[in-house]
């Protein structure tokens, strides 16, 4: 267990490593300067580069730049004068973090409650209706359900305000339209799931043995179908941050995937390249954990062997 | 087994099992009649030889989501390429007097093709258009039907497009690494491992902003890790098919390695394969769109489906239909693929039935 921590260690350092040597490099390709204001003069356009230590060479400033990101030093916006990456982005974390969270947690609810009555009543009418839902979910895109929401729930109907950030209530919306996906994937998922444990040998032991179909439900099928669930969470998580971008856009959120796209819109470079590694360290952490809570969940599976497994 | 071997063998066996009712003497010869043989006969099996193919084809056929996705599939295909055509307006046809037109089609008013805007004013009457637009036009008064069928297209043609460069690069890599094997494959596998770890979400934004925007820079940061799933399910099925006898027997036989990968081993892998591929192109639909909503896509006036839906989100509240159409086409061609794919692995793998 030890060894293999260490070696997925070494890779996710790895893999931080080619992101962030990769993301420097796309941005010194970028075309055009984040000083692109016609009032500037060559002289000030000089000094502000200085300022900056764009004037340098590319691998003076790369090493900089690695050396200040190991002690969490993301640089200083271009954009927003006197302040660092870092500051921008634990301001804008957040509202993202609360709806995210919320996605994530509502999302996996509901999809339980749906995978598990679908299996339970496994070829019903309410089996194909959770299974159509689903496909729906995981199928439409899930800026089509927010604007749907927006346009109903919030403008139509009135109910609950369609856009802005100024209470609880303004994040219900958001969280919707984000938890969608979460629902049918998980849906789908945990159906799957206890369908295959159904008709394992176990099971009817312990429905042969007199056990009451709801203790064998809980203790012996839900309980080894939500292992893999598990697995689910990093491909979750990426799905809540792609959908954070476009969601918070949708209701304005003030939150890291609406910064991203005004700073991809005003090439604020050094905060673009801030919220991408933090976007990736997040990923790659979560994939990390990810794998070690399996590991501890089901101890069939043996990570010494972990080469195996690609 | 053959007919005919079956009936010569009842023949034989009658005179013996009938000897103690009719001993054989008692029955002249000339009794005997011989069954005609037909040659063409003599290679007949039970049943008619199915291949891979048509089997799966008619598991793939008994499944209804699955048919009626791939007919959904093939009608917005048709009216993609068709559809630009038949208004007889182009795509970037911009006409000011037709600004922000509500979808008329004669004698479809009853589902709401009747040209009256969100106020209950009939816009075709108010400013004497005699012509329809079936699906409205936009602010620059753009025909919608010309854009959005246009915009079907394009999206088709990137998914396509990323679809087949994750084909050739993944089976390419998954194939060298899996055939090869040993230390080729170690350091091919790390390297995927390292690439896993990138969310291809960033990787898709921070190379749609250094290239310029355009249909071929959104495919090339499509596959720039696009790529990777593909190699991993294809080197997973040539390391199984690797190890069958068949392939030991082709070899012994004096294949050459080319030989082997494109005559024994691509073949066996391709319906994996193919399930993968009809899992990207909805993604990669998805993720046009997505680029198009975050305004990383294409430029005006090109359309793609995903800039129609930002167009029509931004307009959504007083001119509904401009994101109406997009999105209806967005969704079914999504869960038409999804649906379809979902049907392929079923067809072309029973036992991996969900």
């Amino acid at each position: 267990m030890g060894a293999y921590l260490l070696r997925r260690l070494g890779y996710m350092l790895v893999t931080l490593l080619v992101i962030a040597t990769a993301t420097f490099f796309l941005m010194k390709m970028l075309p055009g300067t984040p000083f692109n204001n016609d009032r500037l003069n060559d002289q000030q356009l000089a000094n502000m580069n200085a300022k900056y230590g764009l004037d340098q060479p590319v691998a003076i400033q790369y090493l900089k730049y690695m050396s200040n990101l190991v002690q969490g030093d993301l640089g200083d916006s271009y954009k927003y004068v006197g302040r660092s990456v870092t500051e921008v982005i634990s301001e804008r974390i957040g509202p993202s973090a609360l709806i995210g969270f919320q996605a994530l947690i509502v999302g996996t609810l509901v999809g339980l409650a749906l995978g598990v009555t679908s299996a339970l009543r496994h070829n019903s009418l309410l089996d194909y209706t959770s299974v159509t839902l689903a496909v729906l979910g995981m199928s439409i895109p899930s800026f089509i359900f927010a604007a749907l929401l927006q346009y109903y729930v919030g403008l139509k109907w009135g109910l609950l305000p369609p856009a802005l950030w100024k209470g609880y209530e303004y994040t219900i919306l958001p969280t919707l339209a984000l938890s969608v996906t979460v629902i049918a994937t998980v849906a789908r998922f945990i159906r799957t799931e206890m369908l295959d444990v159904i008709n394992q040998d176990y099971v009817m032991t312990a429905q042969a043995k007199g056990l009451n179909q709801r203790k064998v439900i809980i203790r012996h099928v839900l309980r080894n179908a939500l292992i893999p669930v598990v697995t689910m969470l990093g491909p979750l998580a990426v799905n809540i941050m792609t959908g954070t971008l476009v969601i918070e856009k949708i209701f304005s959120v003030p939150g890291l995937g609406e910064q991203f796209s005004l700073s991809v819109i005003v090439n604020d470079y050094s905060v673009i390249m801030g919220i991408t590694l933090f976007y990736s360290f997040l990923f790659i952490f979560m994939v990390f954990i990810v794998d070690i809570l399996y590991g501890l969940l089901d101890p069939r599976i043996n990570l010494r062997g972990g080469s195996q497994k690609g | 087994m053959s007919m005919e071997l079956e009936r010569t063998k009842n023949n034989s066996q009658l005179p013996q099992s009938a000897a103690p009712l009719f001993p054989a003497d008692s029955i002249p010869e000339d009794l005997f009649v011989p069954e005609p043989v037909d040659a063409s006969l003599q290679e007949q099996t039970s049943g008619p030889m199915k291949s891979v193919w048509q089997d799966a084809w008619q598991r793939l056929v008994k499944n209804k989501g699955a048919v009626l996705s791939l007919f959904m599939i093939l009608l917005i295909t048709f009216l993609a390429l068709a559809g630009p055509a038949m208004s007889g307006r182009t795509y970037d046809e911009q006409n000011l007097l037709f600004s922000n037109l509500p979808p008329k089609v004669p004698g479809l008013e009853w589902l709401g093709f009747d040209g009256i805007d969100s106020k209950g004013i009939n816009q075709y009457e108010v400013r004497g258009v005699t012509e329809n637009f079936w699906f409205g036009t936009d602010e620059f008064g753009r025909d919608l039907w010309t854009r959005v069928w246009k915009g079907t297209q394009i999206s088709l043609l990137i998914a396509s497009l990323a679809a087949l460069l994750d084909l050739i690069i993944g089976v390419a890599y998954g194939g060298i690494s899996a055939f090869y094997g040993g230390r080729t494959d170690t350091v091919m596998q790390r390297i995927i491992e390292v690439l896993m770890g990138i969310p291809n979400l960033i990787v898709i934004i921070l190379f749609i902003l250094i290239l310029e925007p355009g249909i071929f820079s959104i495919v090339l940061a499509m596959i720039v890790t696009g790529w990777v799933s593909m190699a991993r399910v294809v080197r997973g099925q040539i390391l199984q098919i690797k190890a069958q006898e068949f392939v030991m027997a082709s070899r012994a036989l004096g294949a050459s390695n080319s030989r082997l990968i494109v005559k024994h081993m691509l073949p066996n892998a391709i319906g994996p394969i193919l399930v993968t591929i009809m899992f990207t192109i909805p993604s990669a639909i998805f993720f046009e769109a997505f680029l198009s909503f975050i305004g990383l896509g294409l430029q005006p006036p090109l359309a793609s489906l995903g800039m129609l839906i930002q167009d029509g989100y931004v307009a959504m509240r007083y001119f509904t239909y401009k994101l109406v159409f997009p999105g209806i086409i967005i969704s079914v061609l999504m869960i038409s693929f999804n649906l379809l794919a979902d049907g392929l692995r079923d067809a072309l793998d029973p036992r991996m039935k969900k």
